[in-house]
């Protein structure tokens, strides 16, 4: 279980997190949503030891994140940040086997090797292996990136607007693959994410966030309510059901 | 391209180049034991060979280092202003401490060079824009700067002389003796390669290499000093030679990736037989006179260059 204790941060003078309490559930997706400028990309690179909080304390199962080593994080918690833009020429097999690195240190075992070949498997790349990164279409790349935090292995996982760049059928496939992940190894995935729709039918909860607060947070279908809707984003949302999943209406 | 066929035309001009030069030094005199023959080898030919393939291999894997810690193909020792910095460094330790042994020296230029690359880097972390082509613009600025200081004490306590001749790397001076310091890059050249998986993922980065358990400013600094220890060792041996840094690696990188495995090896070879190839052709060239080795990898080393950025454009 992952649990911060009020949280702040700030950049330069500006509070960009405030006092921000928080529990994440085991074997779950909870999606954090709310407008640009919210905070959640900040609480999610806080919650991963990518960024240090000014005030509070972040607990992962348990123990302190900032004392811990971070080689032993990498092996239970993965994050992936918004933009995965890549310079160098990688082959998809050589990304994804960096996911191992938190074991072997590049030395790559027999394991490792098998473990690589079963996470490019669930993400369908496998004709793509040996593709350099920068020939893939958006979708594809997205997926590299996801099977190497595959590779990685870990109990939680951190994907920090995984739509981004994804047209509608990989989005789709994408967010399967999530749900997949959580029902066949009981992975705890949070995710960052702007459309509310993808949020509400595929997470188990979720967290509003607003000018560096959490304003709203439950399972999906108390939050996917038109009155919490409007108090997230000020913007009128219909919620219908429809085969049902909640689905917002706000054109 | 595979590495043995890399490997076996770097022995063959290795050997050749042992062939080249004023004095005709033959193949049977070598095999009949021929004292003067073997003499002019020892003293001067076999220096010259190493050093020339030790600095080849060196500047290219610094090429290497530089171009994935900083994520930009554009970057190496000379773009970064790193040469520059430890020109400066040779000059303080020679107005300072005019008696420094060459470690002394090697040393201070090591600590000067090491300045301005973290200098570089710090301000690479400020810039906003992230340009491919402005990031050594900003690097072949502030070397300029730092050149220019330089050249003007140099002036002042008369010095120029002893300048111009770091200011062009130049193999003719090797001769025994004025060499062995280039051996200091061989064991850093294998600490590079113990640390190339770290240097790759270091280079997708800090975000990224920290989600992976990696000290990243570790590395980044290991092979920050790596590279500030053998520039500087190859400008007080050889002088400075532009472009090979910047062009082995982007040879390298269209056909092995960017993998520090799967290119260190290939990019030092290279390295090495580019050098060697200019080296032998500045020295036919104008036979019996010679062109400095700077000179030849800065006219080879353009075109090249040229050709790539060209053909990049194609491809874009």
């Amino acid at each position: 279980m992952i649990v911060a204790e009020k949280l702040s941060k700030y950049f330069g003078s500006k509070k960009v997190i405030q006092d921000v309490s928080v529990e994440v559930q085991r074997g779950a997706i909870t999606s954090f949503i709310g407008p640009n400028g919210a905070g959640k990309s900040t609480l999610l690179s806080m919650v991963s030891r990518l960024l240090k909080q000014d005030d509070g304390i972040v607990y992962l199962d348990g123990k302190n994140v900032h004392k811990q080593k971070s080689k032993d994080l990498a092996k239970t918690i993965a994050i992936l940040r918004q933009s995965n833009v890549v310079q160098m020429k990688l082959s998809v097999r050589e990304l994804v086997s960096f996911g191992r690195f938190p074991y072997s240190s590049g030395k790559l075992t027999e394991e490792d090797e098998q473990k690589i070949s079963e996470a490019i498997a669930y993400v369908n790349l496998e004709e793509l292996e040996d593709k350099y990164l920068n020939e893939l279409s958006g979708g594809q790349r997205q997926r590299a990136f996801i099977a190497m935090v595959l590779a990685q292995d870990t109990d939680y996982i951190l994907l920090d607007e995984p739509l981004n760049n994804l047209d509608m059928k990989h989005a789709v496939q994408m967010m399967k693959l999530l749900r997949k992940l959580v029902e066949d190894f009981g992975k705890t995935i949070l995710l960052v994410i702007h459309d509310i729709n993808f949020a509400s039918v595929y997470s188990d909860r979720i967290v509003a966030m607003k000018d560096g607060s959490i304003v709203a947070e439950g399972p999906t279908d108390d939050i996917i309510q038109s009155d919490v809707l409007k108090s997230i984003y000020d913007l009128d949302i219909d919620v219908h059901n429809i085969s049902c999943n909640r689905i917002c209406v706000y054109f | 391209m595979k590495l043995i066929y890399l490997v076996i035309a770097t022995v063959l001009l290795a050997a050749c180049s042992l062939f080249v030069g004023v004095e005709n030094v033959t193949f049977t005199a070598l095999w009949n034991m021929e004292a003067e023959a073997w003499n002019i080898v020892m003293i001067s030919r076999l220096p010259r060979m190493l050093s020339i393939i030790m600095a080849g291999i060196s500047l290219g894997i610094c090429g290497l280092i530089m171009q994935q810690l900083t994520q930009n193909k554009f970057v190496s020792p000379t773009t970064a202003g790193t040469m520059d910095w430890a020109r400066l460094g040779i000059l303080v330790s020679l107005l300072f401490f005019t008696d420094a042994s060459p470690i002394l020296k090697m040393c201070i230029a090591a600590a000067f060079a090491l300045f301005g690359t973290l200098l570089f880097m710090g301000i690479l972390q400020r810039l906003k824009q992230k340009d491919t082509i402005f990031i050594p613009l900003v690097g072949i600025m502030l070397g300029n700067v730092v050149s220019s200081i330089a050249t003007f004490f140099a002036l002042k306590f008369d010095l120029v002389q002893n300048m111009s001749s770091w200011l062009q790397g130049d193999f003719s001076l090797i001769m025994e003796g004025r060499y062995e310091l280039l051996y200091i890059s061989v064991p850093l050249l294998f600490l590079a390669f113990l640390f190339a998986n770290m240097f790759t993922v270091a280079g997708m980065g800090e975000d990224f290499a920290t989600n992976l358990g990696l000290p990243y400013k570790y590395v980044v600094n290991v092979g920050l000093i790596i590279v500030a220890i053998i520039t500087s060792v190859v400008i007080l041996t050889v002088g400075t030679i532009p472009f090979l840094g910047l062009i082995v690696p982007n040879i390298v990188s269209m056909y092995r990736g960017d993998h520090l495995k799967k290119s260190i090896w290939h990019t030092g070879v290279l390295g090495a037989l580019f050098l060697l190839v200019c080296d032998i052709a500045g020295r036919i060239i104008i036979y019996p006179y010679e062109i400095s080795v700077g000179l030849m990898v800065g006219v080879i080393g353009t075109g090249i260059f040229l050709y790539m950025l060209l053909r990049r454009n194609t491809y874009a």
